[in-house]
């Protein structure tokens, strides 16, 4: 893959800070490689700008949580890292954003591909109307040209593997055939992430994946995506501070369109370098 | 503490009475339908008999059977909805899942509403010129049942923009944020999910064609035509038409006549219509949400 040389920036505070002992850089192969790169992202919605000079590197493999009160740019963000914010016609973005390296915000770019490899998870579980063995195929139907050949039995291998990469596999197994959206609310959303599973992403957008679920259900869930770590990237919005401090590895506080501090979760959540970002964490954001 | 006060059973009678009312003006709806249905079976149940449904009307028709006109209203529904279902499912399709919402879409959709509109004796007037004469069909089941078709064009567009928007979009953003194309989202997902409420809404808008006279009276339903139909270019007869003609035109008809002829066109719509039911009732209960 060739890399477009990225122009020299000045050392950010989160770089410095990004020290080389990280645990989880053993991660992963290409562990400490950036996996989204933006720069300069400014996006409008008409004349509404709703993201500022937005520069980030996320990092390969880990999980990084993006906190920030509502309306901030979270959602905006991830969207546009799977360009899913063109299809409304009144959007302009301008600056870059790199996915492994590669401009996808580039002519010759098919977008199709890039939601390919960059998967995304909402905030409501949203199973298609379909078996839960057809929302597994869903993707892969439409992306591999080998599933139009593949025997029952291959398919069947690609349903059992990503179930059970997702830890569903026992529930489910023997009501394959039956209508994904009568799961619980839980059981939905893993099945919105294993259906991403057989496109072998490398990065997964996570738009409040646990904010529709109770308590139960958000801990099932975290506890899937942190089993994941090191296999995917994970770009994960979250209102749940508790979430964000022991479910991810970095974090990035927005504010009006801004990243205001990116840095590991525990020095941030424990020394944050800008007053905002304490006031955020600790409540007293209004 | 919690007795009824004077207020309590003041209410309580408004209450009573406007609920009693509206039951009333219910009841007076369903009224003219149970009262038409009840005079045509009395008056033209009697002349039903297979032999009226399978042979041709003789005497100046003032005997026989309906069979020309009823092959010929099938002719004509069945051609009108092979024209306008097509169109009219892919435009209602362009529209809800590609149109980008702009004032060229909101002329479209203004257009197709001022269609819906438009009196069918001008969609008469309209099959005359465009289909019988410019384009050439002459008066034959053609020309009728493509005038047929545009009068239901906005009907079916409609009905199917309706059936599409009751998709749930957040179905649609899942596709899309895999990668699947508008085709793809559409064809597995979308169509999917509203097959049944388009066809039912289709058939049932299609099924009324059957019963209009203006449109089919000058583009190519005829008066007497004993011989069925062989293609799309001959004239036919068509039910409505007759009804009309032996209501009207002709001479010694006897009384039940007309009764019996208004029954199989009041049967056909409602098998139609039945038919419509059940295929709503099978697709719905494949659907999975
Ligand atoms: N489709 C849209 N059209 C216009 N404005 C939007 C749209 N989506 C979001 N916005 C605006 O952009 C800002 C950021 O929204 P969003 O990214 O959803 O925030 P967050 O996810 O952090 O709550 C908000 O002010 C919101 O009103
Ligand atoms: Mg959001």
């Amino acid at each position: 893959m060739d890399r477009t040389p990225t122009p020299p920036r000045e050392a950010s505070d989160f770089e410095v800070g990004a020290a080389a002992d990280r645990p989880v850089e053993a991660a992963g192969d290409v562990a400490g490689g950036v996996a989204i790169e933006t720069r300069q992202l400014n996006l409008w919605y008409g004349d509404f700008q709703a993201l500022f000079d937005v520069d980030l590197r996320i990092k390969q493999g880990i999980i990084t949580s993006m906190i920030g009160p509502s309306g901030c740019g979270k959602t905006t963000l991830l969207r546009t890292v799977n360009r899913i914010n063109e299809r409304l016609g009144y959007v302009r973005t301008t600056g870059a954003v790199e996915v492994l390296g590669r401009d996808i915000l580039a002519p010759e770019v098919e977008v199709v591909q890039v939601r390919r490899h960059v998967g995304m998870v909402f905030q409501r579980p949203n199973p298609l109307p379909l078996s839960i063995r057809e929302n597994v195929l869903f993707g892969y139907r439409i992306h591999e040209p080998a599933a139009r050949q593949a025997s029952r039995g291959e398919l069947d291998a690609v349903v059992e593997d990503a179930l059970k990469t997702v830890l569903l596999w026992d529930g489910v197994k023997d009501r394959l055939n039956s209508r994904a959206t009568a799961l619980s609310l839980e059981e939905q959303q893993k099945l919105c992430i294993a259906r991403l599973l057989p496109l072998k992403p490398t990065v997964l957008l996570m738009d409040e994946p646990c904010s529709a679920l109770d308590p139960a259900g958000t801990e099932a869930v975290e506890e899937l995506i942190w089993g994941l770590r090191g296999e995917y990237t994970f770009l994960m919005v979250t209102h749940n501070m508790a979430q964000a401090r022991r479910a991810s590895d970095e974090c990035v506080f927005m504010l009006l369109g801004r990243v205001i501090e990116h840095a590991r979760t525990d020095e941030i959540f424990v020394t944050p370098r800008h007053e905002t970002t304490a006031d955020y964490i600790e409540g007293r954001y209004a | 503490m919690f007795e009824a006060t004077e207020l309590n059973f003041r209410d309580n009678r408004v209450e009573w009475a406007v609920k009693a009312l509206f039951l009333l003006m219910t009841l007076l709806l369903i009224l003219p339908v149970l009262l038409i249905l009840g005079v045509l079976l009395y008056r033209g149940g009697p002349v039903l008999s297979w032999e009226f449904l399978f042979t041709q009307p003789t005497n100046g028709m003032t005997a026989g059977g309906v069979l020309p006109a009823l092959v010929g209203t099938i002719w004509l529904v069945v051609v009108a909805l092979l024209a306008s279902v097509p169109i009219g499912v892919a435009a209602a399709i362009y529209l809800s899942e590609y149109a980008p919402q702009n004032a060229l879409t909101r002329a479209i959709n203004l257009a197709i509403i001022n269609l819906a509109g438009v009196p069918s004796i001008v969609h008469a007037l309209f099959g005359v010129g465009a289909f019988v004469y410019f384009f050439r069909f002459g008066t034959s089941i053609l020309a009728a049942s493509l005038t047929l078709a545009i009068m239901t064009l906005p009907v079916v567009i409609v009905s199917t923009l309706e059936s599409l928007r009751a998709v749930p979009h957040a179905f649609r953003e899942a596709c899309w944020n895999m990668g699947a194309t508008r085709w793809q989202t559409i064809w597995r997902v979308v169509l999917p999910n509203s097959i049944s409420g388009i066809l039912t809404g289709v058939i049932l808008e299609v099924s009324r064609t059957a019963g209009e006279t203006a449109p089919i009276m000058f583009t190519g339903a005829a008066m007497f035509m004993p011989l069925l139909p062989r293609s799309v270019f001959d004239q036919t007869m068509a039910l409505s038409l007759h009804l009309y003609t032996i209501s009207m035109n002709v001479p010694d008809v006897p009384e039940a006549l007309p009764y019996g002829v208004a029954l199989v066109l009041i049967g056909l719509i409602l098998s139609m219509n039945a038919i419509s039911i059940g295929f709503r009732t099978v697709l719905r209960s494949r659907r999975k949400w």
